[in-house]
């Protein structure tokens, strides 16, 4: 039966096609003038310029981190496109009316309109088109409330002080060689605050969508929930099927205030590339949150594509009592190589965290969970627990884990426990002869084993996530 | 109903069954006794399709139909149920998520419409109750951390549901208490019907007080050596096997 696996690996990704609207598209190449190239198409202030170049100049004298259990050629950084945005976007377009509708097209193939009527009760989104930001609905209601959500470059321009006060405030431009690229070159992303006391009325998302060939895509997202607010956020994307690697390098930041709470649960389908790990999506990623006083925090992700994924979203459990969560599913297929986990940084009193990993490796995929635990010495009654599960279908592929705990407090608790399994031959022998086809089989076996992290996802999403598993899994038994 | 010509099958290189006739009419409970490593677990694995085991000649008829062309799901759709032996444990997909899937490909397949959650939970129940199965195992992943007898029990429970037209049972009683080994009868014997048929593999004469068959074979070397009626089974319970093993060499 094995074999009848390896032979289901032919995976079919619904996201791949290529939207045809002209763009502008800067030559491939990196240097201080493209990053001043890409400050004055938005208008920037000075202050943002000379933040950009610090991080260029930082950047220049960083290598690669090599650490990740990750695998693929070297990447030739003059040889990316770094900013690339439909034509018809120069004008700025004031309402959804005024968008090209070729784009909106791509939305609507995607499952994602953009006509408010349209929309998924109750969830704002902003979508961007490789380096800029389309469209942001649901704005006036979402203003009644007081809640900021627009483009991160409008944001520059609307609220200065507060993008100026928290950008890099979690994620410093020089945190690591992507984050440090990211913070030269960023082109958009969507920006978000809650103010005192208010729950957001609504879930905020936003869909990046890569469609250019050749360019990279280094969006910027910054979340700050004033004390008492709570925010819940989801994140979706997908990337057209090509030939050739496409870089993804964005930066996430959260900031939650004391007693504020944030949910951020990320849907990652980048292009995963093809059967015989052709093309696909190099996702580098650097997300990370600070938790004040009573703040809590929780990441969920659902990571089903890339070619290769490099991601670790972190809490910096800075005020007493707050609280970091980490809900990941990892799932990798045929070439696929993902290295993923979390940092759970505990520096106040009496902080908890807890860590729940699923990887599930198919094909002849590499899937690592890398994961650091630190209790400081000032965290006295901290906890921690982490559990981190793997599932194998098939025996081509491999799962690995990397736990690090460092504690520096006597009265911190850290517990880690870790399982791997194997979808088995008489498992799947045991569906069939019950009448249950071996596709649907490993599908129910793979939801069963991810339903923690599942149950974590606002509800309409985590439909789409146990629907997406099975996307991915296509063709992973015959 | 299952009509076994001249079959044979071999698992890894390995001859296992080699020449097996059997018939089985619609209604009849047929007895399969033999010693360890005879092939009766393999006859179930070869009569539901299983990979891995190939079948190297011979024919069975299923309702008429040729059963060896058949993918192993249709054959279940079809209504051919095993019993294992080992019944494997599922983590994390709840019995219910399991059993639902399992009875609606089954009545697709038959033409008929899919329960609603809520009629298929009171029936679930129902055949829970009838196998001496708390409700709560409904919600407990497949045969997760489920003793050896809940285990069998389970598969009763399973085969209730799915109303198949052969069912195979493979060593149902092993492993079981005598309380245990009646509920499980109980349950057999009330599937009993005219349109119905069994084949019982059972290494002990105990179970086939309980399930009365009307045929009992005994497996040996690949192929069905002896055949008579129930008191065949008294007669090996007293002389074992290795007189009929001698005879079927
Ligand atoms: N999957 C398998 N791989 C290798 N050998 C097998 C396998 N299944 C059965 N056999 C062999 O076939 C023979 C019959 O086994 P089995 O059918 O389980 O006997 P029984 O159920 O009558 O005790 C044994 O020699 C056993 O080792
Ligand atoms: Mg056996």
């Amino acid at each position: 039966m094995s074999e009848q696996i390896n032979e289901y690996i032919k995976n079919e990704y619904a996201a791949g096609f290529v939207t045809d609207v002209e763009s502008e598209t800067l030559p491939p190449g990196l240097n201080e003038d493209v990053v001043r190239f890409i400050s004055a198409k938005k208008g920037e202030p000075e202050w943002l310029l000379e933040w950009r170049l610090k991080a260029f100049r930082a950047w220049s004298e960083m290598t690669e981190p090599t650490w990740a259990h990750v695998k693929y050629p070297k990447i030739n950084f003059q040889d990316v496109s770094y900013y690339s945005a439909p034509k018809s976007m120069d004008s700025k377009p004031k309402s959804l009316d005024e968008v090209d509708p070729e784009l909106l097209k791509t939305y609507e193939k995607l499952g994602i309109p953009l006509h408010e009527q349209a929309i998924l009760a109750g969830v704002a989104v902003d979508v961007v088109f490789d380096s800029v930001s389309v469209a942001t609905t649901f704005k006036t209601k979402l203003a009644e409330a007081g809640v900021i959500f627009m483009p991160i470059s409008e944001a520059v321009h609307k609220h200065p002080e507060l993008v100026q006060k928290y950008m890099g405030s979690v994620v410093p431009q020089k945190d690591n060689f992507y984050a440090a690229l990211n913070s030269a070159v960023f082109s958009d992303g969507s920006f978000v605050y809650i103010p005192k006391g208010v729950r957001c009325p609504m879930e905020l998302s936003t869909y990046f969508r890569i469609n250019e060939a050749k360019t990279g895509q280094f969006e910027r997202t910054l979340i700050i929930a004033d004390e008492g607010s709570h925010v819940s956020y989801l994140e979706g994307c997908t990337a057209p099927m090509r030939d050739e690697n496409q870089l993804h390098a964005a930066v996430v930041e959260l900031v939650a205030l004391d007693n504020a709470q944030i949910k951020y649960s990320t849907v990652q389908n980048w292009y995963p590339g093809d059967a015989e790990g052709k093309g696909g999506i190099y996702n580098f990623v650097t997300k990370r949150a600070v938790a004040h006083t009573n703040a809590k925090v929780s990441w969920t992700q659902v990571e089903t594509g890339s070619a290769v994924t490099w991601k670790y979203p972190s809490c910096v459990l800075k005020g007493d009592n707050s609280v970091g969560e980490f809900y990941s599913v990892a799932l990798t297929n045929n070439y696929q190589q993902a290295d993923t986990g979390t940092k759970m940084i505990h520096i106040g009193k009496n902080t908890t965290s807890t860590i729940i990993s699923k990887g599930i490796s198919a094909g002849k995929s590499q899937n690592a969970y890398r994961g650091l635990v630190r209790m400081n010495p000032s965290a006295a009654g901290a906890r921690n627990y982490t559990q981190c599960d793997s599932l194998l279908i098939g025996d081509q592929c491999a799962a690995h884990t990397f736990p690090y705990i460092e504690s520096k407090h006597p009265s911190a608790v850290v517990e880690h426990e870790a399982t791997t399994s194997k979808v088995s031959d008489e498992q799947l022998f045991l569906c069939q002869q019950r009448g249950i086809d071996m596709e649907k089989a490993v599908s129910m076996i793979v939801n069963g084993f991810c339903k923690e992290v599942f149950k974590e996802l606002p509800m309409e999403f985590a439909v789409e996530a146990g629907k997406l598993l099975e996307v991915s899994l296509e063709g992973s038994v015959g | 109903m299952l009509s076994i010509k001249n079959l044979q099958a071999r698992v890894e290189e390995k001859d296992i069954i080699k020449g097996l006739n059997l018939d089985i009419k619609p209604g009849e409970v047929h007895a399969i006794m033999g010693p360890n490593g005879a092939g009766k677990s393999t006859l179930g694995n070869v009569l539901s399709g299983r990979e891995g085991y190939e079948v190297t000649g011979g024919e069975v008829l299923f309702d008429g139909k040729n059963l060896l062309e058949m993918s192993t799901e249709e054959r279940a759709r079809e209504g051919l149920f095993l019993a294992f032996q080992y019944p494997v444990e599922i983590p994390g997909v709840s019995n219910m998520e399991f059993l639902k899937a399992s009875v609606d490909a089954v009545r697709e397949h038959r033409g008929l419409p899919a329960y609603d959650s809520v009629t298929f939970l009171k029936l679930a129940r129902e055949k829970c109750k009838a196998v001496n199965l708390d409700q709560n195992f409904l919600k407990r992943g497949v045969n997760e951390g489920f003793s050896g007898g809940e285990k069998k029990r389970n598969e009763i429970m399973q085969m209730m549901l799915l109303e198949p037209k052969i069912c195979i049972l493979d060593e149902t009683d092993s492993g079981l208490d005598i309380d245990a080994l009646q509920v499980v009868a109980e349950g057999v014997n009330s599937q009993r019907s005219p349109e119905r048929s069994f084949i019982v593999v059972t290494h002990y004469q105990r179970l086939l007080d309980y399930i009365v068959p009307d045929y009992v074979h005994v497996l040996a070397n690949g192929r069905i050596v002896k055949s008579g009626g129930k008191e065949l089974a008294l007669e090996l319970e007293e002389k074992g096997y290795s007189w009929i093993e001698q005879e079927g060499k």
